[in-house]
């Protein structure tokens, strides 16, 4: 029996650029954003770095195949160098790839990179795609919101939640965001919204509406990571280290067999009970200091905190609108702002939550900072639809808790 | 051998355009439209052509009906989709048909659908099987023309076959005169057509008079004898006008359907033919012609068989079923008759890939699913390795079609992001009668209609994507409401 990853591999140092509309920078410029910023806090030269690996999703929209873009924006000496591409989950399974080279001894100091620049489509949304030449014959003409907007639906009908106070809850997620990116100076959107705003707001894929749909955006976020021994020999103090990592993709069991009833995530109830054992936490509600998931769509967000098993099952409405998962709540949630006002590049999202946890374990979340010293952080991908996902999670946290 | 009709269906599209927001938005140029601008007519929505209305009649036609060992699948248009891939094809494979059979596509004329009848008719002693017509017409009209309101969409099916079945063949005759009342041509999108007068005075009284009178001359049947007379031209009195001149009971003279469908061009011989045997009793006599470029008549009797058909929606069922549709915006942007601002989200390129497409085509055009053999679990689509959890079994599953199953909304949205000819784009997951599931695309969801989970959805063949750049288009299975609306016009248009 494998016994894990966790306190094997501690975070050296993390960069993360402003996203938002970067209409004056190209992916190569985000990139090194992200990474300058990385190097200066792990405090060592570019040529420490024995492996790499970039994550970039919808490639055809800006740098093409292959991990040689990466390479070339930071004119890596010729090291081993991947692309990884999955889904949402793409940033955080550069992450992985860097954390296990680590992990396995394979290498000393390993950087993990995720960039996305969406804003050269000429519309709002992620691109209008090409499927794949078999699936273009007969999957659904689904866009993201509308396949996530079908959560709400079947929610509802499962918990008998009435649809309004389900509309409310969800309003507040995003509300709740908005509040939370005021004060985060990388965020891309930086106002208050209010509930009528959101509950009158032109509807997008029914239930959802505007203010139930993230942003898109250009980012790229950055990690440098290493074994704590090596990050104590360069002077590191108060590790930051990684606790679990998970991931589970869907099977097709959602899409083709009844067994599913579509109100959930199979894959992240199924990575979050591997992840928790992982990390060694018994009772997430409590154990976990903060949250940082895939708020692509409010619903989303809201069936997530029953899936990683925090609200009960059918509990999320009760919690969100009590407040549990605001930033003075007891368990915040995106208390950097989230998909919602960061915007995602989809590459660059996993590794932006990883960021908004180290700066927040080590207590340099500047206003945002939780009060209370948090020790335990989970981050959540989730990508494709929810009826076939993948989904990620990482939970870092202080060196050992 | 007596020959005769063994089955029939229909095929009406449920939108139904109101003429007169027509004429309101075009009398201002063509004040002549008002004396049209009364009643509604059928109109296909965006994702149906002349394929998939074929194929919606020829199932119901097929409703009760064995589908193995038909000999031959006809159809008739003047409004294929394709030009060159055969589209009777397409509608046998969709059918499930099996591929021994002959198929072939009958078009260029007002006359195909009453000529593939009459065709049929005369092949099927040899044909070693049942044969199958279908005719459907989709045709493109100019905005602001007389045809506009005076042509529906539609499609019929009806089998054939040895012995009398409900209604057998007493006889026919056609007469073949080039007689060019309209056409056309090669590159042509739209009918030119000559003076109503003179196409009334020259063509329909005088060629139809020769055609009917020699088959009545031929088969020794009484005019007055005639219970039911279907003569599918849009102009009023034209029917009742020939039934005087050649002896027809007035009362013989059949509803044109003129006031709540429209001409369905080569196929609305057949549609009034079904019609008419929707109504009839035993022993009915039905002549039916078919005009264009002469005309063809063809008697029938009925039989007493008529009764042992199995229910079927048929011309009743599908008038019955229509959404008054007064957006006539719609009808011009979906027609390609406004050029309406799409979107870059428009511009993705939808090709095909044929090679893909023929690999994949019992799971894309046939709808043919998996079955487990191990565990008995449905799935679509069909797969190496069972879907079920707790079977896993690999190389365990048969084809089994899914295209004939109801299923219920399992979840659903209407998405107003992806790009769809017709938004919101209403899609959701399905849950298929005795197992199996997928996502599909919602078709015909007027505004009268409120989705539901748990509501009740059947399967129907629809145009999935069309590749402009290169003129394909391509087919696959929607879901629509088994239960349709009120077919009324909401508090607000949608």
């Amino acid at each position: 029996m494998a016994d894990g990853i966790k306190d094997k591999v501690a975070i050296l140092g993390m960069g993360c650029s402003k996203f938002g509309e970067r209409w004056n920078d190209n992916a190569e410029d985000l990139m090194v954003e992200a990474f300058v910023e990385a190097l200066a806090d792990a405090g060592i030269e570019k040529g420490q770095i024995e492996a790499a690996w970039f994550g970039s999703a919808i490639e055809e929209q800006h740098v093409g195949k292959s991990a040689v873009p990466l390479s070339m924006a930071l004119r890596l000496p010729n090291i081993p160098t991947t692309r990884v591409e999955n889904y949402c989950a793409t940033g955080t399974e550069a992450f992985r790839g860097a954390v296990y080279a680590v992990a396995s001894g394979a290498c000393d100091i390993a950087l993990a990179l995720g960039v996305e620049k969406l804003k050269d489509t000429g519309y709002g949304g992620l691109p209008q795609r090409s499927r794949g030449s078999v699936n273009d014959l007969f999957w659904a003409n689904a866009s993201a919101p509308g396949s996530f907007a079908q959560l709400a639906s079947a929610y509802t009908a499962k918990h008998g939640v009435d649809a309004g106070d389900l509309k409310r809850a969800m309003a507040h997620v995003s509300i709740k965001s908005h509040d939370n990116a005021v004060t985060n100076p990388k965020a891309h959107l930086r106002n208050k919204i209010t509930e009528e705003k959101v509950l009158n707001a032109p509807m997008i894929a029914e239930p959802l509406g505007l203010f139930d749909c993230c942003g898109v955006s250009d980012g790229s976020a950055c990690a440098i990571v290493t074994t704590p021994e090596i990050a104590r020999a360069l002077g590191k103090t108060d590790l930051i280290t990684v606790k679990a990592l998970q991931l589970a993709a869907s099977n097709g069991r959602e899409a083709q067999h009844q067994s599913w009833d579509g109100s959930h995530f199979v894959t992240t109830r199924a990575a979050a009970r591997r992840a928790y054992d992982e990390a060694g936490i018994t009772n997430p509600r409590e154990q976990v200091s903060l949250f940082e998931v895939h708020d692509c769509f409010s619903i989303t967000e809201l069936v997530t905190m029953e899936d990683l098993f925090i609200s009960p099952e059918g509990g999320a409405v009760r919690d969100i609108m009590d407040g549990f998962y605001d930033a003075d709540g007891q368990v915040p949630c995106q208390i950097d702002g989230g998909l919602k006002c960061f915007g995602h590049p989809i590459a660059a999202s996993g590794l932006r939550m990883i960021y908004e946890m180290y700066l927040q374990m080590q207590g340099r979340a500047g206003q945002r900072q939780r009060a209370g010293e948090p020790t335990i952080g989970l981050t959540h991908n989730l990508g494709g639809f929810p009826h076939q996902n993948v989904c990620a999670l990482t939970i870092v946290g202080k060196e050992g808790v | 051998m007596a020959v005769g009709i063994l089955s029939f269906g229909a095929y009406l599209p449920r939108n139904r355009l109101q003429r007169s927001e027509v004429a309101s938005v075009h009398g201002w140029f063509n004040p002549g439209l008002k004396g049209l601008g009364r009643g509604e007519r059928t109109i296909a929505n965006w994702d149906e052509d002349s394929i998939t209305m074929a194929l919606e009649a020829a199932r119901d036609c097929l409703s009760g009906h064995d589908r193995s060992g038909l000999a031959a699948l006809l159809m008739a248009s003047t409004s294929f989709p394709f030009q060159d891939r055969q589209n009777a094809g397409v509608v046998a494979d969709a059918l499930n048909l099996d591929s021994a059979m002959l198929t072939l596509d009958l078009a260029s004329s007002q006359r195909a659908g009453s000529s593939a009848l009459l065709a049929a008719l005369k092949m099927a002693p040899a044909a070693g099987g049942a044969v199958l017509v279908t005719a459907a017409e989709k045709r493109h009209t100019r905005a602001a023309s007389p045809q506009e309101m005076t042509y529906g969409d539609g499609a019929a099916a009806i089998l054939v076959g040895e012995g009398e079945g409900v209604a057998r063949l007493i006889g026919a005759h056609t007469e073949a005169v080039d007689f060019v009342d309209h056409f056309r041509g090669e590159d042509g999108k739209f009918d030119y057509a000559w003076e109503e007068r003179w196409v009334r005075d020259e063509g329909y009284n005088k060629i139809a008079p020769t055609a009917i009178n020699a088959l009545l001359e031929k088969t020794g049947v009484a005019p007055d004898s005639i219970t039911t007379f279907c003569f599918p031209v849009a102009a009023r009195r034209v029917a009742a006008g020939l039934a005087a001149k050649l002896g027809l009971p007035e009362s013989s003279v059949a509803d044109n359907l003129q006031a709540n469908c429209g001409e369905a061009g080569a196929a609305h011989p057949l549609v009034m033919l079904v019609a008419a045997l929707e109504k009839a009793g035993p022993g009915e006599r039905i002549l039916v012609c078919g005009f264009g470029q002469g005309c063809d008549a063809l008697l029938f009797e009925t039989t007493g068989a008529l009764a042992d058909l199995t229910p079927r929606r048929g011309v009743a069922g599908h008038l019955e079923n229509g959404y008054s549709d007064s957006n006539y915006a719609r009808y011009l942007t979906h027609n390609k008759l406004i050029e309406v601002e799409r979107g870059i989200r428009a511009e993705v390129d939808k090709i095909t890939g044929l090679s893909t497409l023929y690999r994949n085509r019992k799971m894309a055009q046939l709808m043919i699913g998996g079955l487990c053999t191990d565990c008995g679990a449905p799935q679509f689509p069909k797969s190496n390795i069972c879907v079920n959890p707790y079977c896993d079994a690999v190389g365990t599953q048969e084809d089994h079609p899914f295209a004939e199953k109801l299923a219920v909304v399992n979840s659903f949205t209407a998405d107003r992001l992806t790009y769809s000819p017709d938004p919101p784009a209403c899609y959701g997951m399905i849950n298929f009668d005795g197992g199996g599931r997928m996502m599909a695309d919602f078709t015909d969801i007027t505004p009268d209609i409120e989705l539901k989970v748990g509501m009740q959805m059947r399967m129907v063949f629809r145009v999935k994507d069309f590749d402009d750049k290169r003129g394909f288009r391509r087919y696959f299975w929607k879901a629509v409401p088994v239960d349709t609306g009120t077919g009324e016009t909401p508090g607000k248009e949608g």
